[in-house]
């Protein structure tokens, strides 16, 4: 049986204990941004919503989108990590610590686009004051709220042995990692209540998770509107959650490769594999759009026509058959292929055209519904304004700053889980496999 | 108890506008002006929606109906604010309170009437006519949502006269501004559950039909379909 030597792992420890010039460049340029998105934000309460593009029917647009969009992506992480974790995939180790940060993150600015939309900020606690359970809405608050308080434990718990080692390394940050590693000394009973931990909020946020978009999409189902108003949204936005969160995984993952010299921890075959699971979510996603969209026009309901056709060949058909080409032609082609899924940039590729085309979706959820109102109302159509076009810029932007500030004080590839899989899981999954074989002796 | 319901006769009804006017006055809307009635941000509690008919080219129509609150008896946009802002009340009318609104504006998806309106800025009038507001009635803050009330404080005037008066309220108390501003007299209001009123005869005539019912909401706005008039007014 082949054994690994003891490796130190210090390529994972460089960016905690090194910033390059780059970095501060880049993220001065995020910050710029989120500085712009601010200006923006303090325009918009100054002047009120009148800033916006939206109008009446439209009283829903670009806000609302990026909230399904952000809460989509944030189903990356927690999910796949728990799943992956629950499954023993061993190559997970160098992958779940990237993915459960880009949750708990982006729930932040998900939450941050409703606050956003409202057109009494000032008033957001009413909904705890006086909150009405017969609202979607305030559904999302509970369940969202539920979401970013597993995935933040879910996170954290994993954590506590890298603080712990970054405690033992780095004297001058110890104010930070002493209180945060809770006296973690790594004795046998501290590994065993610390799996069993992870194990226990593994399981947990699984359907904590599916909750969570299931009633985003519930916002929009529960209501009569034409193409709202429909049974399979529930898990159609939860496969395009992951399907998006694959992505933003994908993404998140070539970039630290790059920018951290990570390429011995996060190698092609890591790429390949969410490659495959963002080829299934594909699938997927272009399985429940047919069915959502061949019911509506078989039925062929005038409303629910007038909508479906804006869709196809109305105003909305260019956004409409660029969301099908992006979501489903370009990673189909790009991830069915051996040849381009192996390749990192084959799958980054599909990945970045996934998220260009996830967005679009939400898009075409949110605004062609409400520009066909069953009872004409003459009115523009929805054009974005600056304003929500770059308060979407800076929480983007905001959203990878926070991403790469964590990378400076928190390693980005959990050190232990990687030791743990060099010291434990070779030997582990050979006798799990053994034990599989006929000739093995049962219990 | 009374529960409050219109009907319009769309025989009668010659599309002047004169009820969206008088609803304006009556309820302190603010004038949205030229560009924002352009961008869609005008605000009307009462609308004409303007329906095609016939085919396109052979022969072509436009029906214009008023729209105001069809203050449903199963409100769609009720059960979805998170603050219960919105809520019906006890005489069937759907109420909105500005003071708890968090301008959302889910209720105004959520309405399949369309009939809710935000205020996207700082209510203007153009000189004087901010100096003749009516007392009655509040003037909305910006952010909030806003819609037809059936003349909410006209009711409140009816039922301090009735009370005063020893008397319990009863159909033909009172009126809002649109039926009553109608020349053609081609609406009507009052108590749907009075056997004697002339809503609820007209509601349970041949002509009565309410919009989109499939739907469920159970509009208290009934119109009369274009036809025979005179026989059941």
């Amino acid at each position: 049986m082949q054994t690994f030597e003891a490796n130190d792992d210090g390529p994972l420890l460089a960016p905690i204990e090194l910033t390059s010039r780059r970095f501060w460049i880049f993220a001065g340029a995020l910050l710029t941004i989120g500085l712009w998105g601010a200006f923006a934000w303090w325009t918009q309460l100054r002047r009120g919503l009148s800033v916006t593009g939206l109008n009446a029917p439209v009283f829903w647009g670009l806000y609302i989108t990026n909230f399904v969009f952000f809460i989509g992506i944030s189903h990356a992480g927690t999910l796949i990590s728990a799943i992956l974790r629950l499954a023993h995939a061993e190559w997970r180790r160098s992958i779940t610590r990237a993915a459960e940060v880009i949750t708990v993150l982006v729930l932040f600015f998900g939450m941050g686009c409703v606050i956003l939309d409202l057109g009494r900020p000032d008033r957001v606690l009413n909904v705890l004051r006086s909150g009405n359970f017969t609202s979607p809405l305030l559904w999302d608050v509970t369940s969202v709220a539920c979401y970013l308080t597993a995935s933040t434990i879910y996170l954290f718990l994993p954590l506590i042995p890298d603080i712990a080692i970054l405690r033992d390394r780095m004297p001058s940050r110890r104010w930070l990692y002493r209180p945060l590693a809770l006296g973690w000394t790594g004795t046998e009973k501290q590994v065993r209540r610390l799996d069993r931990a992870i194990a226990v909020m593994a399981v947990i946020v699984i359907p904590i998770a599916v909750s969570v978009h299931t009633v985003v999409s519930w916002v929009f189902a529960m209501t009569v509107q034409p193409m709202w108003h429909s049974t399979i949204f529930g898990p159609y936005f939860v496969v395009g959650a992951i399907f998006s969160g694959i992505g933003a995984i994908i993404i998140a993952m070539a970039i630290i490769r790059k920018a951290y010299h990570l390429e011995q921890y996060l190698k092609p075959i890591h790429f390949n594999n969410l490659g495959l699971l963002l080829l299934v979510m594909c699938l997927l996603w272009f399985y429940f759009t047919f069915a959502e969209f061949l019911t509506t026009y078989y039925g062929g309901e005038p409303m629910h026509m007038l909508v479906f056709l804006s869709k196809t060949e109305g105003k909305f058909s260019p956004l409409f058959w660029t969301m099908v080409v992006t979501c489903f032609v370009i990673p189909f082609v790009l991830l069915a292929n051996r040849r381009t899924r192996t390749q990192i940039w084959g799958t980054v590729a599909a990945s970045i055209s996934v998220e260009i085309g996830m967005w679009l979706e939400r898009f075409l959820i949110v605004v062609p519904s409400l520009s066909n109102p069953r009872i004409p109302l003459t009115a523009p159509s929805y054009v974005p304004s600056w304003v929500e076009w770059s308060l979407f810029a800076a929480f983007v932007s905001m959203f990878i700053l926070l991403y790469a500030v964590f990378t400076k004080f928190f390693p980005i590839v959990s050190i232990w889980e990687i030791r743990e899989g060099r010291e434990h899981s070779v030997s582990e999954v050979t006798t799990r496999v053994l034990s599989y074989l006929p000739e093995a002796a049962n219990e | 108890m009374a529960r409050w319901g219109m009907v319009i006769d769309l025989d009668r009804c010659t599309a002047c506008q004169a009820c969206v006017v008088a609803c304006q006055v009556e309820n302190n809307i603010p004038v949205a002006g030229q560009s924002d009635s352009d961008r869609g941000r005008g605000i009307s509690w009462i609308r004409l929606a303007p329906f095609n008919e016939g085919e396109h080219g052979t022969r072509p129509g436009l029906r214009l109906v008023p729209i105001p609150c069809m203050h449903c008896e199963k409100p769609p946009c009720t059960k979805v604010c998170p603050v219960k802002a919105t809520s019906i009340g006890k005489e069937g009318i759907v109420a909105q309170v500005y003071a708890r609104c968090i301008g959302c504006r889910y209720c105004t998806t959520a309405c399949p009437y369309t009939v809710r309106r935000f205020n996207w800025k700082l209510p203007e009038w153009p000189d004087p006519m901010g100096e003749g507001l009516s007392p009655d009635v509040s003037v909305r803050p910006r952010g909030v949502v806003e819609k037809c009330s059936f003349c909410h404080h006209r009711l409140q005037n009816a039922r301090d006269k009735a009370a005063i008066e020893g008397r319990a309220l009863r159909d033909g108390d009172y009126m809002p501004a649109c039926v009553e501003s109608c020349p053609a007299e081609a609406m009507f209001f009052g108590d749907l559950d009075d056997p004697r009123s002339v809503v609820t005869r007209l509601e349970a005539g041949p002509r009565a039909f309410r919009l989109l019912e499939e739907l469920g909401t159970k509009p208290k706005v009934i119109y009369l379909s274009k036809g025979e008039s005179g026989a059941d007014v």
